[in-house]
C-alpha cells in the first residue's frame, strides 16, 4: 500500500534548474488549477488538502504555496496539526493505518500523492528531520553514508567524499573528522541533531522538512542549528515546524500560523510578527492564547 | 493490621515470600544435583566389618541411617543402632555391589591401610588387599613391593590398552566405514543395472585393499593384546579367599585409606577428565560420558541454526509485513498454543512426517539400491535437531515479536525519511535493533530444547552411539547418524540400567554436567547479547 513500485520519470535531478530559475512547474496532474497564477520560484504547491485519521479530521482545506530557497516556518498550538501536515510532503502519514488524505500536492510540479509516484524516489528528494534526534546504532560515518548505501552506492572514496561534504555542510566536520568510526551515541545532544542533518543531505535531496528540530535542545545547540539553516537555505527549500516563536521569528521568511487543522494565515515572517491581518493570529504570537 | 492491608505493604511482603520461595526451590535442586554429583568421584575411604559371626566384609559406606525401633530385633529395642549402605563391589564373586550393614550385627569396624580398590573395565571394583603379581602363573611380585610392580606394569598395560582402542576405534573402524560405503558402491551400481565387470573387479580390489589393511591391523592388535595377556593380579578378598584378574583388565587402583588430600584430589581430576572425556563402559554405568556431551551440543547448535532464521522469518512477516487483524491474532494464538503442546506429540510428529515421510523419500528417490535398509529414513541427529527447532520455535516467534515492536518509531521513521524501502529498513535498522531480543529467544530455546527427552528417544537419541555424528570420514557431518544425549543418558542410567543402584551417582552427575551445558550456552549467548547491548545503549530512539 505504500511501495508503489511503478517508478516516475525522475526528471527531477534534469529539471531541477530549470523549475528553479524560469521554467513554470510542469504539472501532468494538474485538474483544472490555474498553474499561471502560481510563481516561477514556486517549489510546494498545496491545494485544498484534507486530512482524516479514521473518522477525526485533522487537516482542513489547507492551500498553499511554499518558494524554493526560502525558510516557511509553521506555527500554531499543540495539535493544530502543523506537525501532521509537515509529514504530508514526503508522504510519511502512509505509514500511519487509517489515514485519508484529499486534495493535491504538488512539488517541482509533480502530484506526489499521484498513482505513479514512488515514494522510495520523493522521500529521497525531499528529507525529513525529527523532533528528537534519531542516528542509528552506527558509527557516524555509516550514519551518514546510509542513505547512499541503500541506493546503491558502494564505493568506498565516493561515500568518502559525500561524508565529508554533508558532515561540512552540517557544520560537524570540524568536530568529528577524527572519530567517524566511533558510535553516533557518543555526541552530544546538538551533535547528534546536526548528524542527522548531514544523513539526510547525503541522499541529496531539494527540500528539507524539519519537525521541531531544536525541542530537545539547549540554547546554544539551538543557535547552532539556527545558523545552520540560514545557511542551508541557500541550497535547500527548508519547511520547519516550530514550538518557538522567536525561533520562526529568527529564521524563517515565511511563516503560516495554523490552528485546529485550519491554515489561519500565511505571510511574510515580518508581517505576522508585526503586524498580522487576523486578529487571532496576534493573540497567538502575543501569548493571549495557544 | 488494618493500616497494613491499606496501604497494600501485605501483598508487597506476599509476592517478596513467593518470589523467595521460587528461589529456595532453585536453590534447593541445584543444592541436591551438586552435592550428589561432586562428591561421586572422590575416593571414599575402605571400611571392613567384622560380624559377629565372623564374616568380614570390605568396602566403601555409602549411606548411614538410623533404624526405626519397629524394626530393631526384641534384644536391642531402645537402643540406637544404625545400618549402613556398603558398596561391596567384587560383583563376580558377590553378584551384587551393595549390602545394608546393622551395627547390632558388628564386631568391628575399621580402616585398614593395606585396602586397595581396583578399577576393572568389566564387572565394577574390586576391594581387597594385593596379594601379589603374577606372570604366566608365578609370582613375580608380593607383599611390599607388589604395589610398586603393579603401578609400573599397570601403567604399561593402559598405554597398550589406549593404542589398541585406538586402532579398533579409529583406524579400524575407519576401514570398516570404508569397506561398508565400496560395498554400497556395487549394491548401487548393480541396482541401476551399470555393473560393467570392469567397474564391479575395481571395486572389489578396493575393498580386497582395504581388508588386507584390516588385517594387519587386527594383527597389530592381536600382538597387543598377547603383549599383557600373560600379567595378572591376585587379591585377597576379605573373606581370605583369593581372586585372580588379568593386569589388562584392570584400569587403576588406589589405597584410599592411606591417601591425602592432595592425592584425593589428584585421583578426583583423573576421574573427572576421564567422566568427560571418555567413552562409556559397563553400559553406561561407568567411564565417560563424551559421546552424549557431544550429542547434546551439537543437536542444540544444530536447532539453534534451523530454528533461528525460521523463527525470526516468521515473526518478521507477522509483525512487520502482515495486515493486523483477525488472521494474524489467530495465528499468534496458535503459534502460543503450539508452545504447549506436550513434548512428546513433537516427537511423533517428526517420528512421522521428518523420519518416514522426508527421510523415507529421499531414501526413495536417492538411495533406492539400499532398501530395505533405511539411510536416512530411520532416527539421527538432523531429524531430531529439526523436531526440537518445531518444538523451540514458539519462544523464538514470540521474542522476536517483542523485540521488533520494541524498536522504536524513529528509527524506522529515520530509515524510511531517507528514501529506504520497507525491506531496507528492516534489514538494516530494524534487525540489528532487535538481536538482543532475538537472542533472549534463542537462549530460552536453547534452555529447553537442551533439556528435552522425549521427543528425542522416538526421533534419533540411543543408548550407545557407535560413532560420533561428526568424524574424519567424508563428508564429515554424518547427519543421518543416531547420537547420544545427556538427558536420554539421565533416563537411561538411572532407570534402564540392570545395576541401578551402582548407576545413581552417574545419574547425579550427568544431571549437573547437562546443567552446567545448558548455563555455557546460554552464558555464550548472554555476553553476546550484553555486547550488542552496549553497542546499543544510549539509544535516543
Amino acid at each position: 500500500m505504500i511501495d508503489k513500485k511503478t517508478e516516475i520519470k525522475s526528471e527531477a535531478s534534469a529539471d531541477k534548474h530549470l523549475s528553479k530559475s524560469e521554467a513554470e512547474p510542469q504539472n501532468d496532474f494538474s485538474g483544472g488549477i490555474n498553474l499561471a497564477s502560481t510563481r516561477s520560484r514556486t517549489k510546494i504547491v498545496t491545494k485544498d488538502v484534507n486530512m482524516f485519521y479514521g473518522e477525526q479530521q485533522a487537516l482542513i482545506n489547507i492551500s498553499l504555496e511554499i518558494l524554493q530557497n526560502e525558510v516557511t516556518a509553521l506555527i500554531g498550538p499543540s495539535g493544530c496539526g502543523k506537525s501532521t501536515y509537515l509529514r504530508l510532503f514526503n508522504r510519511m502519514n502512509d505509514l500511519v493505518d487509517g489515514v485519508t488524505i484529499q486534495g493535491q500536492i504538488w512539488i517541482d510540479g509533480k502530484d506526489i500523492y499521484h498513482k505513479d509516484t514512488d515514494v522510495v524516489d520523493l522521500r529521497k528528494k525531499v528529507g525529513m528531520i525529527f523532533q528528537k534526534s534519531n542516528p542509528f546504532p552506527k558509527s557516524i560515518y555509516e550514519n551518514v553514508a546510509y542513505g547512499p548505501r541503500v541506493n546503491g552506492e558502494n564505493s568506498a572514496e565516493k561515500l568518502d567524499e559525500i561524508v565529508e561534504r554533508c558532515l561540512r555542510k552540517a557544520a560537524l566536520w570540524d568536530e568529528v573528522k577524527d572519530r567517524l568510526k566511533i558510535s553516533a551515541y557518543s555526541l552530544s545532544g546538538g551533535q547528534q541533531q546536526r548528524l542527522c542533518i548531514a544523513r539526510a543531505l547525503a541522499v541529496d535531496p531539494d527540500v528539507l522538512l524539519m519537525d521541531e528540530p531544536c525541542s530537545a535542545l539547549d540554547p546554544i545547540a539551538t543557535q547552532k542549528i539556527e545558523d545552520l539553516i540560514k545557511e542551508l537555505k541557500h541550497d535547500y527549500t527548508i519547511v520547519i515546524v516550530t514550538h518557538n516563536m522567536q525561533q520562526a521569528a529568527r529564521v524563517s521568511d515565511k511563516t503560516a500560523f495554523m490552528w485546529l487543522g485550519k491554515m489561519i494565515e500565511f505571510n511574510e515572517t515580518k508581517k505576522i510578527f508585526t503586524s498580522p491581518d487576523q486578529k487571532m493570529t496576534e493573540d497567538y504570537i502575543t501569548g493571549r492564547f495557544g | 493490621m488494618r493500616k497494613l492491608f491499606k496501604t497494600g505493604e501485605i501483598y508487597l511482603w506476599f509476592t517478596g515470600a513467593v518470589l523467595g520461595l521460587i528461589i529456595l526451590m532453585v536453590a534447593g535442586l541445584l543444592f541436591i544435583v551438586s552435592l550428589n554429583g561432586v562428591g561421586v568421584f572422590w575416593p571414599s575411604n575402605l571400611a571392613e566389618v567384622k560380624y559377629s559371626d565372623g564374616r568380614v566384609l570390605l568396602g566403601e559406606i555409602k549411606e548411614e541411617e538410623e533404624i526405626p525401633q519397629s524394626a530393631l530385633p526384641e534384644k536391642y529395642r531402645d537402643e540406637t543402632q544404625k545400618r549402613f549402605q556398603m558398596k561391596i563391589g567384587n560383583r563376580d564373586v558377590y553378584g551384587s555391589d551393595f549390602r545394608w550393614v546393622s551395627t547390632y550385627e558388628l564386631n568391628e569396624l575399621y580402616y585398614p591401610d593395606d585396602a586397595i580398590c581396583i578399577e576393572r573395565r568389566e564387572f565394577g571394583n574390586l576391594y581387597g588387599r594385593l596379594a601379589g603379581i603374577k606372570d604366566n602363573g608365578v609370582f613375580i611380585a608380593q607383599g611390599g613391593s607388589a604395589i610398586t610392580t603393579f603401578k609400573t606394569l599397570l601403567d604399561k598395560s593402559n598405554e597398550v590398552f589406549d593404542r589398541k582402542y585406538q586402532l579398533e576405534k579409529n583406524e579400524i573402524g575407519k576401514i570398516n566405514y570404508d569397506i561398508e560405503q565400496q560395498r554400497l558402491r556395487i549394491k548401487k551400481l548393480k541396482f541401476y543395472g551399470q555393473d560393467d565387470p570392469v567397474t564391479v573387479l575395481s571395486i572389489e580390489k578396493t575393498i580386497a585393499d582395504l581388508e588386507n589393511k584390516y588385517k594387519v591391523l587386527q594383527g597389530e592388535v592381536d600382538e597387543l593384546n598377547v603383549k599383557t595377556s600373560s600379567l595378572s593380579v591376585v587379591v585377597t578378598l576379605a573373606d581370605g579367599s583369593q581372586k585372580e584378574i588379568e593386569l589388562s583388565k584392570a584400569i587403576r587402583f588406589y589405597q584410599p585409606n592411606g591417601m591425602n588430600v592432595f592425592e584425593k584430589t589428584k585421583y578426583y581430576s583423573v576421574k573427572v577428565h576421564e567422566f568427560l572425556f571418555d567413552d562409556p563402559r559397563e553400559s553406561n554405568t561407568e567411564g565417560g560420558v563424551f559421546p552424549a556431551i557431544f550429542g547434546t551440543v551439537m543437536m542444540v547448535l544444530l536447532m539453534t541454526v534451523f530454528v533461528v532464521p525460521f523463527g525470526v522469518m516468521a515473526a518478521l512477516y507477522l509483525r512487520e509485513y502482515a495486515k493486523q487483524g483477525l488472521m494474524v491474532r489467530l495465528t499468534r494464538i496458535a503459534v502460543n498454543n503450539l508452545a504447549g503442546v506436550p513434548s512428546i506429540v513433537f516427537g511423533i510428529f517428526g517420528l512421522g512426517f521428518f523420519v518416514y515421510a522426508c527421510g523415507g523419500t529421499i531414501d526413495a528417490l536417492f538411495y533406492p539400491d539400499r532398501l530395505p535398509t533405511p539411510t536416512w529414513g530411520t532416527g539421527g541427529i538432523l531429524w531430531a535437531s529439526l523436531t526440537l527447532s518445531l518444538l523451540t520455535v514458539p519462544v523464538v516467534i514470540v521474542a522476536t515479536e517483542e523485540a521488533l515492536a520494541a524498536v522504536p518509531r524513529g528509527a524506522r521513521d529515520a530509515s524510511l525519511a531517507l528514501g529506504a524501502t520497507k525491506w531496507q529498513t528492516t534489514w538494516r535498522v530494524v534487525l540489528p535493533a532487535s538481536t538482543p531480543g532475538i537472542l533472549t529467544g534463542v537462549i530460552l530455546a536453547m534452555a529447553r530444547g537442551a533439556g528435552e527427552v522425549a521427543p528425542l528417544m522416538i526421533t534419533g537419541v540411543v543408548k550407545l552411539a557407535p560413532n560420533l555424528p561428526l568424524d574424519t570420514s567424508f563428508p564429515f557431518f554424518h547427519l543421518d547418524r543416531k547420537f547420544m544425549h545427556l538427558g536420554f543418558h539421565i533416563y537411561d542410567v538411572g532407570f534402564q540400567s540392570p545395576n541401578v543402584e551402582a548407576a545413581k551417582p552417574m545419574v547425579f552427575m550427568t544431571a549437573l554436567l547437562l546443567i552446567l551445558i545448558v548455563l555455557m550456552l546460554n552464558l555464550t549467548a548472554i555476553i553476546i547479547r550484553a555486547r550488542l547491548r552496549k553497542k546499543y545503549k544510549g539509544s535516543a530512539f
